[in-house]
This record gives structure tokens, sequence and C-alpha cells, in this order.
């Protein structure tokens, strides 16, 4: 293997161009460019041009993606990035996840997740929203998540595509002695037009990673593309067909254990006491190991088979320690009332002067409603799992994983090592929807390779145990006011109360960080939504409850959208108005334009207006989210007295389209998604433990009860969005506004089921 | 104990109570059929009993009677099985792990009911799919029952 070229200009991944406002202290370490980890793993023959690129003398091309794949299509998406300058076809390429390293940070997503709306452009939204990058970069985080990823990949993939191209044809243009602007690229080969003479990529790279990268990048315009912006197949799709191996719990090693956990059913507790005999005699069962990290504590039990690890856990007779919390949902409750009634809030956004506009209101113009959510758990449909080996002072983790950083440095800190010493591979997800950015899993898998003298262990929880040792998303309750004066809104008020996402997961995941003062998950789609109501305020109040919660598909927005959007269809009743025409007429500032694009879009798909045949109703709802404006309308029809989802319609617009077909599969998978919530979902606590356990307890949407789904992609807005969580929010509000006007009743409490009956 | 499991006999040692799908995973490596809850909840485990689907994660092996067909076994060499194609050219899977189990189910209906209707397809496919694929499952299962029969 040839020297390999240090890239020297590191600025052009787009780093730079973040504005460090106020952030003046290790500025220079802020600049300084991460190592490349590509260099330090190269097989023989292997070259790198940058974070995203390998070519191999054999023309093998290998397009890095450092992205979880969970279903919603990144990988794709990213290596069309790529391939797009490259001069590549992506399904003629090896996409990879590639190392975790802190050089694939996500700086948009944290810079999509400060406290403005997505739509401020003032000063002081853009010096934060800077600062949030700089932030992320000194963590490195690594992280899939915020539906951020095409939004952070954009300019720096299609970058390091086009570096490379230039780089390979200008160490074509050194040994043909002709100028590296009059060759041709494609399919991987460069072309001399005067002659026709053609070299293969892989028969340049060597070569070409010495020269200096080019200076000047000009990355083709839109109207150039050949992948972006089209349809491009899945990758791994022929392996999503054949049962390939291509997730964690497929992980096969040489003389491989087999392992599951049973941790404490009540959080941040232990065992009173256990006795690990009954688990021991279970023929298969090899030990038992007590578990005991920041994320849970319990025991691991390690077998031959994962079936013999199960019914060694059953078997397993553990008394818990009490739960040091409320013990049930009514208990929980007066803490949320009690919130609610006079708990230290914080405020965003907002404006006008609400105190005074209700103190003044007459009685009859006052609107005054409670919502509630309950606990929910992500249910993806791979149970956690993750596979370790220790040895000789060294980790490996396999798993599908939305953090591979935050899992390499939890597993370092619990076993002692260095950050460095532990390697992790990234597998497909079978399902994230947040919940795999989390430690536990591999935390305790790391914990078990301890105890097995250096075999691979694979841990695989039980779907009891994942339903049960969930982060959930919390349970939410909201005072909401209005104040309606002739047919006009005039005040908008908004309470609301939750354990706070934010201090739960760093607590757990890094327990010397600080956490931040308050939880802007709890206001997320409420402060930022486009409304042009002169009053408004938004507090929320943390619930100081430990249950651990977590990022569930849209975060704050999964709550905040059916409150939001279920009120606001309250308040046009009241004003005598109808809900879309409400809608429209409180988006009346230019910068709110994609919201009224999409609702004026979604109406005349829906023939909003018109009614529908007997026995159908409709439900309109708009929420902007992840930086994509999503206005949906949902049909029912009463089928003797049960409620079927018929059709829902969908109007999005997130700026910039990548990839249409996979936008459209977002948006119908974030919409049963929300669905799902409204059938029946629900995580309720008995004795301080989770009770539901599996899907005969805490389902989804299935086929059956799955309606037909029309999505119109429009592309007005400034600036690119996400997809993979934006098609969920406005689900839950817009069902919620049909069955009301299909039945009269306004329910304002999750799961819907709770009420009404679905087909 | 002995299994044909796509066409080819194994042999091998394990507790007749075992769900078939641990022998499947654990002890033969076919790792196609995937663990999703244990109790014939999901289907992500679905496979083919003399061409009758079965959740193998709640089937004892030793009740096992039959050859097996896993996702392993739908292709014939490099040519896929016209339900495969069908949900290729729907790009229908999305983080695709219930999805073998999808697809066994369907080559099952298939089996049965030559054009199946909605009403058919919601019968019989009740296996769960978080990323909520059912459009492009259902719209696949229509375009591979014309391709069968053509």
């Amino acid at each position: 293997m040839g020297r390999i070229a240090k890239y020297t200009r590191r600025t052009f991944l787009g780093i730079g161009a973040v504005a460090a406002g106020g952030f003046a202290v290790g500025y220079y370490y802020y600049r300084k460019p991460y190592e490349n980890p590509l260099e330090a793993a190269l097989a023989e023959g292997e070259t790198t041009f940058n974070l995203f690129v390998k070519i191999a003398a054999d023309n093998t091309i290998t397009i890095i993606a450092p992205r979880a794949e969970m279903g919603q299509g990144i990988q794709t998406t990213l290596a069309a990035l790529v391939a797009e300058e490259l001069d590549v076809t992506p399904s003629d390429v090896v996409v990879e996840h590639g190392p975790a390293s802190p050089a694939y940070l996500n700086q948009a997503m944290l810079r999509m997740g400060g406290p403005f709306p997505w739509f401020d452009e003032s000063f002081g939204a853009g010096a934060l929203r800077g600062t949030m990058g700089v932030v992320s970069k000194f963590l490195g985080l690594q992280v899939t998540g915020g539906s951020s990823a095409t939004i952070d990949a954009f300019q720096k993939m299609r970058e390091a595509g086009c570096v490379a191209r230039e780089m390979l044809k200008a160490a074509a243009a050194e040994r043909w002695g002709v100028s590296a602007g009059s060759l041709q690229t494609a399919d991987g080969v460069v072309t001399n037009p005067a002659n026709g003479e053609t070299l293969t990529y892989g028969a340049l790279a060597a070569q070409a990673a010495l020269l200096n990268p080019p200076s000047d990048l000009e990355l083709r315009p839109r109207s150039e593309w050949k992948l972006l912006g089209k349809p491009v197949d899945r990758v791994e799709g022929r392996e999503k067909v054949t049962g390939g191996r291509i997730f964690g719990i497929d992980v096969q090693l040489p003389d491989m254990l087999h392992a599951t956990v049973k941790m404490s059913p009540r959080f941040g507790v232990g065992a009173k006491s256990v006795d690990i005999n009954p688990a021991l005699q279970v023929p298969g069962v090899i030990d038992v190991q007590e578990i005991k990290t920041n994320t849970g504590q319990g025991f691991g039990i390690i077998a031959e088979n994962t079936w013999a690890a199960f019914q060694g856990a059953e078997a397993l007779d553990v008394i818990w320690e009490d739960a040091p919390y409320p013990l049930d949902d009514a208990g929980m409750g007066a803490l949320f009332d009690a919130a609610l009634a006079d708990g230290e809030a914080f405020e965003l956004g907002g404006s006008g002067d609400v105190e005074t506009v209700f103190a003044e209101a007459e009685p009859d113009d006052i609107l005054e409603v409670d919502y509630k959510v309950p606990f929910l758990a992500h249910a993806t449909m791979e149970p956690m799992n993750a596979t370790a080996q220790f040895r000789d002072g060294k980790l490996e983790l396999w798993l599908g994983t939305q953090a591979p950083g935050i899992s390499q440095m939890v597993a370092a800190s619990l076993l002692g090592i260095e950050t460095e010493d532990v390697t992790v591979h990234t597998t497909h997800l079978g399902g994230g929807f947040g919940r795999r950015g989390e430690a536990d899993f591999p935390l305790y898998a790391a914990a078990l390779a301890a105890k097995t003298d250096g075999r691979p262990v694979k841990v695989t929880w039980t779907r009891e145990e994942d339903t049960r040792h969930d982060v959930y998303r919390p349970r939410v309750e909201a005072k909401m006011r209005a104040v309606i004066r002739d047919g006009e809104a005039v005040a908008l008020d908004i309470r609301s109360a939750a354990p706070a996402i934010m201090p739960s997961v760093i607590g757990r995941t890094f327990p010397s960080f600080p956490a931040p003062p308050d939880d802007e998950p709890i206001l997320d789609g409420l402060f930022n939504q486009p409304l042009g109501i002169a009053n408004r305020r938004y507090q929320g109040v943390v619930v100081d409850l430990p249950i651990p919660v977590g990022f569930w598909r849209s975060v704050g927005n999964s709550q905040n959208g059916y409150f939001h959007e279920a009120f606001m269809d309250e308040m046009a009743e009241k004003a005598g108005r109808d809900p879309l025409e409400f809608r429209l007429s409180l988006l009346q500032a230019p910068e709110h334009a994609p919201a009224k694009a999409v609702l004026e879009k979604v109406g005349e798909m829906s023939g909003w207006g018109t009614p529908g045949p007997d026995g159908t109703a409709k439900g309109i709802a708009h929420m902007l989210s992840f930086g994509t404006w999503v206005a949906q309308v949902v049909q029912l029809r009463d089928e003797d007295g049960a409620i079927r989802i018929e059709k829902v319609w969908c109007a999005a617009d997130p700026g910039e389209v990548l990839d249409p077909r996979n936008f459209e599969a977002q948006m119908i998978s974030g919409i049963n998604f929300g669905l799902s919530q409204a059938l029946g979902q629900k995580i309720t606590f008995a004795d301080g433990e989770v009770q539901e356990g599996n899907f005969y307890d805490f389902d989804a949407m299935r086929m059956w009860q799955s309606p037909e789904i029309e999505v119109a992609i429009l592309e007005t807005a400034p600036k690119m969005g996400g997809a993979g969580e934006p098609g969920t929010p406005p689900a839950l509000p817009a069902l919620a506004n049909a069955i009301y006007a299909l039945t009269g009743e306004r329910i304002r409490t999750a799961p819907l089921s709770d009420t009404v009956t679905f087909v | 104990m002995k299994l044909t499991i796509n066409d080819v006999t194994h042999d091998f040692e394990a507790d007749p109570e075992m769900p078939l799908l641990w022998v499947l995973r654990d002890i033969l490596d076919i790792k196609g059929p995937k663990f999703g809850c244990g109790v014939a909840a999901c289907g992500a485990c679905t496979v083919l009993v003399d061409g009758v689907p079965v959740r193998s994660c709640s089937e004892p092996v030793g009740y096992v009677e039959g050859a097996i067909t896993t996702i392993e076994g739908l292709a014939d060499g490099d040519k896929l099985h016209a339900v495969q194609e069908a949900w290729l050219a729907h790009q229908v899977p999305q983080c695709g792990y219930c999805q073998s189990g999808q697809i066994m189910a369907a080559v099952a209906l298939l089996d049965e009911v030559l054009q199946p209707t909605d009403a058919d397809i919601d019968g019989a496919m009740t296996n769960l799919c978080r990323c909520g694929t059912y459009p492009k499952i259902r719209a696949a299962i229509k375009d591979a029952a014309q391709n069968l029969e053509g």
C-alpha cells in the first residue's frame, strides 16, 4: 500500500462555514480538522480521498454513508449525494456506514434544535444555530436523529464527491499530458474525448490521492443532476427482500455466546435479593451476572442459545427494590396537577400581553380545555440487542445504533478503557424512531462481554424487556386557553407539563454533564408554529418524575401537534368559522407562506368544503416540524359504529426534495406511525412498573386498519427540511378533528381508542 | 432431530420445546426469519411449513412436521420469486425487519388466492410493520398476482 496523501484542506467540508458567534474560547480547537478515520483501516490497494470516498485498485468504489439506516432510506440518499458529483451509479458502488468517529458529527441536528422558530431569520436565531453547531463539534456527535441527516450532508457529501472526481481527472491529465478540463468522467471511468482513451478510477486512485485537492469547487447545479431530485432504488433493497443478514440481531461470530437481560422493572433501583439457581438449572444456561450501569440495574443471563437465555431470565428469582416515585398513573397524575396549578414555568416564544387580554375578556369569549397524552414506547420491530467481545483490553461492539460515538464512549467508561479501544460496527437497524440512540443496550452487552473470557456474546432482549425498559415519549398534560372575540382569535395561552427529556437523556448517558435549565421538547411544536395571533404565551413546567423519557419520532411535536391543532379546531368552531379558512386567516405573514401553500393544496386534494359521501367526515391539521411544512386531511367512515380511517391526503413542503419517492414513503410512514398512537397505544404504571409488555397490549396499526394515502410534494419553502419525522405530528390531530366532525365528540385524551371504537 | 429446510435436510440436536425460530437462527444459522415478539403476535418470524404460513417463534420444533421454506429458499438461484420482485419494484421495505415475514405471508396468500381482493389481503396479511409500509405491501401483492398469472 502506497503512502496516503493527507487531506490538507478540509475546510471544504463546510465545517468552517459555521459562524462561531460569541464562542471565542476554543476557537482554534473548533477550526482544527478531524483526522480521516478511514486512513487507519485501509485494505491493500485501497485509497481514501476524504471522509466519504474510498477507491481500490480493482475499481471497487466505496461511499461512506455515516448515518444509521433505520428505514428512512438515508444511506441511499447520502450515497447519491457523493455519486452525483463523483459520476458513479449508487448500485455499482459499495455503500458502508463506516467507523464511529467524531469526524462524522451531525451539526445540522443541533443547529435545528434551538429555541427559535424555523422561519426566524433574525440575528439571534442565526447566532444560536451557529453556536449549537459549534457545540456539536466539541461533542463530536455522530448521531442520526432530528430528521437532519440530508441537511447536514447536502453540501459536504457533494463536495466530497466533487473533490475526488477532480483529483482523479488531474491524475489522468498528468498521465496523458493533457489538461484536466478537457477530460470527461462517467460510471467510474475517466475518458479523453480527443482520442477515446480511458482509465478507471481504480487505476488512478493511488496517484490521484497524492495530488493537492482543488481549492475552488463548483458543485453541479440542480439542472444538471442525474440522481438527485429523482427516485433512486435502495442500495440495500435486495438484501431486504432475501433475508439478508444485515441487522444487529443477525450478527454471528465464531464461538459466540447468547444472552439476555432481566433489568429492574422499577426505574432507578436494583435487586433487593436474588436467587440465581433456578436460572442456572435451565438447560443451556451457563452463567448469571449482575449488571450495574447508569441506565439500569439487573442481571444478564448467558447461555448457549437465545431460547435458553430467555428461559433462564424467566426462572431467575429476584425481589426488586421499591420504586422511588409514585407507583401508578393516578399517583403520577397528582404531580401533573400540581405542576399545572403552580409549578415554576419557563417560557419560549410568544408575543403581546396575554395576561391583560384574558383579564379584560368577557367570560363567554374564553375557551379553556385540558389535553392529555400518555407515555408511549417506541416498539421497534427488532428488539434491542447488541453483540460485544472484550479481549486484550479492547472492546468490539456490533449493533444497530443511531449514535455509534455515544455507544463507544459509554462502553469505554464502563470498562475503564480508552474510547479509542472500542470499535463499533454499525449494522442496519430494525427500526429506530429515536430508541436506538440510547446507551443501555450496548452498555449491557459490554458489561456481559467482560465476563465471558474473551468470547463474543450477543445480548438479545425479549419483547417484554424492550417494552418495559424503554425511554418513553413522556406523558404530557396541557392547559389550553384562548380568547375568541367577534370571530377572531385574540389570544392563545398554553401551559404544558411533562417530565423533561434532555435532563433524562443526559443524566443516564453523560452523568457528569450539567443538564440544561429547561426542556425545549415540552414546548417544541407549540411556540415555534407559524401563527398570526397577536397575544400568545407558551409555558412549560418540568414534572419531577424519574421515569426514563427520550426521543420518540417527532419528539415534542408528537404531543404538541395534537394539542395545537386539535385546539385550533376548537378555536375555529368557537369563532364560527371553517377550520381550513380559520387557519389560513392566521397565516398572512410572508414567512408563513409555505404553511398556507400546503394547507391550500391539501384542501384542494381532499375536496375540502364539499360534503363527502354519507357516513364520512374529514379533519384537517398542519404542523411545521424539522423544517418541513406538512398539512394533512383525514377522512373517516362510520362502519356500524366503528370508525374506519379511510383516507389521508398529505401536502408537504421540505423546500428541496432529494428523492421524491423516498420522501413520499417517509410521509406515509410518519402518518401511519402518528395514527398508531390513536389506536390503543399507552404505557401505564402499577406498583412502579410498566404494565404493557408485548404487541397484544401495546400494538400499532395493522394492514386492515391502514388508510389509503395520497401525498403531494411542494418545493416552495426557502430552506431544506427533514423527512423522517414531520409526517407524524399532524396525523393524530387531523384524526381527532375528523372524529369530531363525524361524531360531535371532542377527544382531548390519547389514545383516542379510550373514547371511540376503531375498526 | 431432522428437518428439511429450503430443500436441504438438516440433522441437529435441540430441546423439542425450543421454538422453531431459535433452532433456525441460533442452531442452524438461518437468519432470514426474525424475532419480533415471541408470542406469534407480529409475524416477523413467519416461515412456510408445507406451504402454510407458521409463526416460528411459537412453534415448538418437536411439533414441526413437513418441509420448511424460509425467505432464503424463495429465490431460484439469482432469480427472485415474483413476490420479491414486486417488493423491489414497489420499493416496499423501509427498515426491512418485518419484510421477510411479510413476503412469506404474501407468498402463502398468493398460493391460495390467485387474484386477492383488498379484503383477502386484509384477512391474510396480519403481520405488523412499524414503518407503516402497508400501502406498498398491498400494491406489491396485487402486482405479484398479475405477474404470477401472466
